[in-house]
Formats: C-alpha cells, structure tokens, sequence
C-alpha cells in the first residue's frame, strides 16, 4: 500500500534529478535533502502524484544552523490514504534565508510559515500575509537564531528581574 | 491598543434605497470572559453577521522552545507540562518518547502501563474542562459547575498519584517518577464506576438539549477534505468523519495490546463536521478513556517503573519526530539532539495550532456569537498555540 | 465636599469605617483575568468544593464592574501592556492578587525571552499567592488576607500623625 523512503526518493530523483539529496536517518525520520528553491514544485508533485498523495502537511519547522552556516526548514509530509511518510530538509542561507512558500499546496503551511518566519526569520516569497505571529510586531530580531541578543527593555518594562535571594 | 499591524479595509456598500452600510471592526480579547486563554480576533463584521474572524496570537508566547535549548533534556519536563497544562501527562509523555527514542531506551512495561494510565485519565481531565467550558461560553452555567466537580475527583486521584493537580511533572525519560501509590487503582475504578454514570446525566442535562443543540449543529461545518488540507487533529478531525487516531493507527506504546472503538462524528444532529460533532465525538471518547483505563488496570504487570537511564543525559546526535495522541490530537515532537546534554531544537506541533489556523476559513457567514462556539468545538487552548 | 478622611478617630466613625470596610470585603468582584495554568486552578477554586461565592466574590467579565483583579498566569510583554490598560479601566477602590509564581516574579519563565518578570511592573499589587500553581485553599487565603487589608482601611477618619520620637 504505502511507500518506504526509498521508494519515495527513487520517484523524486526520477522527477527531480540533483535537486533531491541522498536519504539521510533511519525509518520513519529518513529524511531527504531537497534544494530550498525547487522545493514548491517537489511539495506539489508529492501532494498531486497519485501513488504518493502526501495530502497532509505534518509539521514544518526551522532550525538554526550556525555552525554549518544555514537556517533548515524540515518538513514532515503525511498521507492519508496510503499512510506513509517522509521528511524534505531544506537548508536556506543564514544571511538571507528565503525558501519558497507551501502555502497554496497546504493550508496549514499558512501559520506554520508565519511561525518559522517570526522566530527564525526565513522569508517565503508567495506567501500572501507573512508577518510576525507570536511576537509582538515592533519585536526586534528572531528569538530563535542561536545568536539572538535579548532586548534590555520592551517598551518601559524592563526585562530581568533583581533576585532576591542575593543578600 | 490599535489594530497593530493590520490593514483592514471598511467595505462601504450602497444597500437598496440609497442606504449606505459599513462593516464594523470589532475587537475581541485578547481578556474575555470565554475561558480558553487569553486569544484576539479581529472580528469584521456586517452587523451580526462577521465576514471574517482573524486571530491574533501571541500573547502566551513564553518561549518554552528556546528555554529547551537552556535547561537540559531532564530539566525541560516541567515546562512540557506548561505547553497545555489542561492535558499535562501527554506532553510530558511527547518528550520523553522522543528523549528514549533519540537514545534507543526501551523502558519496562509497568511504566508504559501507568503511563498509559495517567494518559487516559488526563484525557478525562482535558475533555471534561473541554465540555464544560464550552457549556459556560454557550450560555449554560450548571454544566460548567458539574464537569468542575468531576475534575476536583481526578485532581484528587492525581495528587495521590504525583503530588499535583495540574502541573503533573509524572514522567521521565525511561519512564514515570513513581510508582502507583498501593490502594490508588482500587480508587480509580470507584471513580470509574460512578463517573460513566455521570457521562450518562451530561448527556441528558446538556447534550441532546434543543438550544445546546441549536446553537451547535450546522455551525462551521469542515468537510474532511478540509480538515486533512488544514492539518486538524484529533476530535476536530474525527468531527469531520476521519478516522485516524494515532493510538490506533500509528500505536505507540501498549495501546496495541488494549481494545477501544474510534468515535466518530456522524452529522447526527446536523451536518457531518459541525461543531456538534466535535463536541459529542469528545463525550463518546471519555467512554472509551474509561475502557482503556479498566483494561489497563486489570492488565497492568509487576515490575520496576523506571529504565536505567544516565543522570547526564546525552543522547547521541540526530533528530527524531514523535506523535502521540493528546487530548487535543495528535501532538508531533520534532526534537534534535547534537549529542550534548542541552537539546538542540524542539518544534512542537499540537492541535489547538492547526484549529486555530482554520478559524479565518470558517467564519464567513457566521454570527458573532458563533465564534464563541466555534472556538469552544474547536477545543482550543492559548499555550498549545503559542508555546 | 469630600468626607474623605476628616472625621476625627472616635468610637462612631471608626465603627462606620469597619461597617464600610466589612460591606465591601464581602462583595469583592473580581475580574477573569486568567492567562496561563492558574487560571484553571482559579476555576476550581470557583467550583463547588473550595468555592468562591460563599465569600462574595463572583467573576465579572469586564474591568469596569470589577473590585480586584487576580491576576492569574504568566503575563508576556506583550500582554502586560494591555494589563495596564484593563488595570486602568477598573474604578476605585481596586485591588490587585497576583496569584501564582509567574505572576509574582516571573516563574520558572524567567529564562523566556518574552515574559515579563512578574505583574508588578505594571501594576501595583496588594496580594501575592505562591504556588505552581496554587492550590484552591492558598488563593482562598490570599483572599482572605486581602479582605484583612480592606478591613484595615481608614475611608472616613482622619489620619493622625505618628506620636513618638524620633532618634
């Protein structure tokens, strides 16, 4: 019925050619590297492909990479109807991360890019409404970058506190 | 406090006879007597009518995933009890499946037997303040006091279990803190025995009443299609006629070795995905909670409650994406692990994150004071949305 | 003319001060101001087992008709200016409970970039109930204390000056 990882990665590279990376993990957390500007039309043709009919998508996160000098937003695909699996890892540049939206292929895209767009600061060109979701909007920086600086102060409330276990 | 960022246009519209209307921009929250946590919406409406409902949220934002990054893998479970402390036990569970599956730690079998235990009853515990709150939003008071009454009984059987009432702080990595407390089973079933009794007088006090029922049915109906596209989990996607459960179709651990039926909804009372579903699709499920348990306690064996698991805990590098069936749906943990005693990132995706998104989508055409309901059927809560 | 503090302190006047005193401390509204996890335990403590209306206290959706507000969870920056605004809004004689350890100081969030160390940066706090959250009988004493409070206020008598000396 489902597909396993390979499976999957075979039907991408015959589709996709070097876009799409070697399958990296194991079982259900294989994941494959895909190029962060094809990976719309990746999405799309694993949501339309009628053996793979990835109608759902899972989880989308960013995670920061400074070391390796990249911003990564995994996606974790889910189906329905054949009930199988796969993660897609796109790793965006730290400086100016842009990774083209998902947004018209899932709707849940939508928050979840916002989301990854406020804490991380990856931009999703197509996107229509990509502002800050649970920061407030004059919030500066990305909190979520492992080089975020804490603000002193946000808007007269200052933003530690003195102990008072300290005698 | 302004609309922030918003740019909402006023639609003028020339009404027959020369009458020119104007749509109202409303504010609601984020404090309103509602009590799913402190939510806004921006609410534009007709009149009664709205044309759309955006949410605005944010404002329980208290970044328990960066604090992840600071505190250690063991020291990050009092906060999984703060990402929905209505149903505190699965995300205590959520992480500590990922932390065991990150490190290949198999924990012994009594302790996924009282996990499983805490699990179904803090499912009682969610869907109890669930329906209840959702009563009070509807208008009707003695509901909300009843499903308060059922839960000062659990909160007892859990202060017995662990010490606490909301913030259960019960598992680890490799297992649960302590063992069942001996006599504590023998009282689970007592309360079993009167509270399936009590699902019989909700029932019959608030859900086949004719204004209950009118305020819910027809109202915001998601087709399956929907739901799937929107990423709803749990009882929202079991409303819409789905029938996926992670305990069932992607079992995790010894819920293959338990029986229990999937409810879904059926458009009993209206049409297939209404709020009406939702609602009677989580009272159908504290049935089921009560079988789980009374398997669970017959089936569960001897032994010790906690694998051997290191103080300095250091799994080795890598990520993982676990998922487990919270009383609010599936709750996905994306966690990394660089192989240091700190995680690397942990993502969580819960249910009341994906609900709230489809919020906007259904609220074309619906009254004001459906918005209330919605957001109740929807069973949302602040901290699953903001973290 | 106000009759603010300008009686003298005489058997009469201190007796309708604690008449005064005693009608308000038993008819405290308070206004639902539940944020985070505590605001649950407050909705217990309003249920049938530790409940809340036996002292007079029923919950009001709106800070115009409200005497005190609890504050009750983890209160971000981006919410406590919207806190000073509602505290604002409430008319005198008012009073404020901060219940909960978010509240008092922040929590065990003050790691969070977000949250705001405590309630009392943004408002003036009469009560502080500890706890993690606080259990029914702990916030049903810190209304108590607080009703020893109102108890204690002087509305009517004029307030003499301490007789001592000063060393």
């Amino acid at each position: 019925m489902g597909c396993d990882a390979a499976q999957i990665h075979a039907r991408l590279v015959e589709r996709f050619g070097d876009a799409i990376g070697a399958p990296t993990g194991q079982g259900r957390d294989t994941a494959l590297a895909v190029a962060p500007e094809r990976i719309a039309e990746v999405a799309r043709f694993l949501r339309d492909d009628s053996d793979l009919a990835f109608d759902c998508l899972s989880n989308l996160s960013g995670v920061d990479y400074p070391k390796l000098g990249c911003i990564q937003v995994v996606y974790h695909l889910f189906s329905y109807r054949y009930r199988h699996w796969i993660v897609l890892k796109a790793n965006a540049q730290r400086d100016d991360p842009v990774v083209p939206t998902v947004s018209g292929i899932w709707s849940h895209a939508d928050w979840q890019e916002r989301e990854v767009f406020d804490l991380l600061g990856v931009r999703f060109p197509g996107h229509p409404d990509l502002r800050r979701l649970l920061m407030p909007e004059d919030w500066p920086g990305h909190p979520l970058r492992k080089d975020f600086v804490e603000p002193e102060e946000y808007h007269g409330i200052s933003t530690s506190r003195e102990s008072l276990l300290k005698a | 406090m302004g609309l922030m960022g918003f740019e909402v246009e006023i639609e003028r519209a020339q009404n027959g006879g020369g009458v020119v209307t104007e749509d109202m921009t409303l504010n609601m929250g984020p404090q309103h007597p509602s009590t799913h946590g402190v939510l806004r919406f921006i609410v534009r409406a007709d009149g009664e009518v709205m044309k759309s409902a955006i949410p605005d949220v944010g404002y329980l934002h208290r970044s328990i995933e960066k604090i992840a990054e600071k505190v250690g893998w063991h020291g990050f479970i009092p906060y999984t009890d703060r990402v929905d402390y209505v149903a505190a036990m699965f995300c205590n569970h959520g992480w500590a499946l990922a932390a065991e599956k990150l490190a290949g730690i198999e924990i012994p079998k009594r302790a996924e037997y009282c996990r499983v235990i805490a699990d179904e009853l803090c499912r009682l515990h969610s869907h109890l303040l669930s329906v209840g709150t959702m009563a009070m939003d509807i208008g009707a008071f003695t509901p909300f006091t009843h499903a308060i009454r059922e839960r000062e009984y659990l909160n007892d059987l859990f202060e017995e279990l662990c010490g606490a009432r909301l913030t259960f702080h019960y598992m680890r990595i490799g297992g649960v803190g302590w063992d069942l407390p001996p006599g504590w089973t023998e009282k689970v079933l007592v309360f079993l025995d009167r509270f399936e009794a009590m699902i019989e007088e909700y029932n019959r006090l608030i859900s086949y009443n004719k204004i209950f029922v009118a305020r819910l049915a027809n109202v915001a109906v998601v087709s399956a299609a929907e739901a799937i596209d929107y990423n709803l989990v749990g009882p929202n996607l079991r409303g819409s006629g789905v029938r996926y459960d992670v305990r069932r179709d992607d079992p995790y651990s010894i819920y293959p070795e338990l029986d229990f039926e999937i409810p879904v909804g059926r458009g009993e009372m209206g049409t297939l995905g209404d709020s009406f579903d939702r609602y009677i699709v989580r009272m159908d499920e504290m049935k089921q909670s009560c079988r789980i348990l009374r398997q669970a306690i017959r089936q569960i064996p001897k032994g010790p409650v906690m694998a051997k698991v290191a103080r300095n805990f250091k799994p080795p590098a890598g990520d993982t994406y676990v998922r487990l069936e919270s009383a609010r749906g599936d709750m996905g943990w994306y966690v990394v692990s660089d192989g240091t005693a700190f995680p690397y990132r942990c993502k969580i995706r819960t249910g009341s994150f994906t609900g709230i998104s489809i919020i906007e989508h259904v609220s074309h055409d619906l009254m004001i004071a459906d918005l209330v309901a919605v957001i109740a059927s929807l069973d949302l809560v602040a901290p699953e949305i903001d973290r | 003319m106000s009759l603010i503090n300008t009686a003298p302190e005489m058997a009469l006047t201190a007796k309708v001060d604690d008449l005064l005193n005693w009608t308000r401390k038993s008819s405290l509204w308070y206004m639902m101001f539940g944020l985070a996890c505590c605001a649950i335990e407050m909705m217990q403590t309003g249920g049938p087992r530790a409940d809340l209306e036996r002292f007079g206290m029923a919950p009001r959706a709106t800070p115009r008709v409200s005497d005190v507000i609890i504050v009750s969870g983890t209160l971000t920056l981006k919410m406590a200016l919207r806190t000073k605004l509602l505290y604002d809004q409430m008319p005198e004689p008012k009073y404020a409970i901060s219940m909960g350890s978010c509240a008092n100081c922040g929590g065990l969030f003050q790691l969070a970039y977000s949250v705001c160390d405590g309630v009392d940066k943004v408002i003036p706090v009469d009560v502080y109930v500890p706890g993690c959250p606080p259990r029914p009988e702990a916030l049903t004493e810190g209304l108590l204390k607080l009703q020893e409070k109102i108890q204690s206020e002087r509305w009517l008598v004029r307030k003499t000056e301490p007789v001592g000396v000063r060393a």
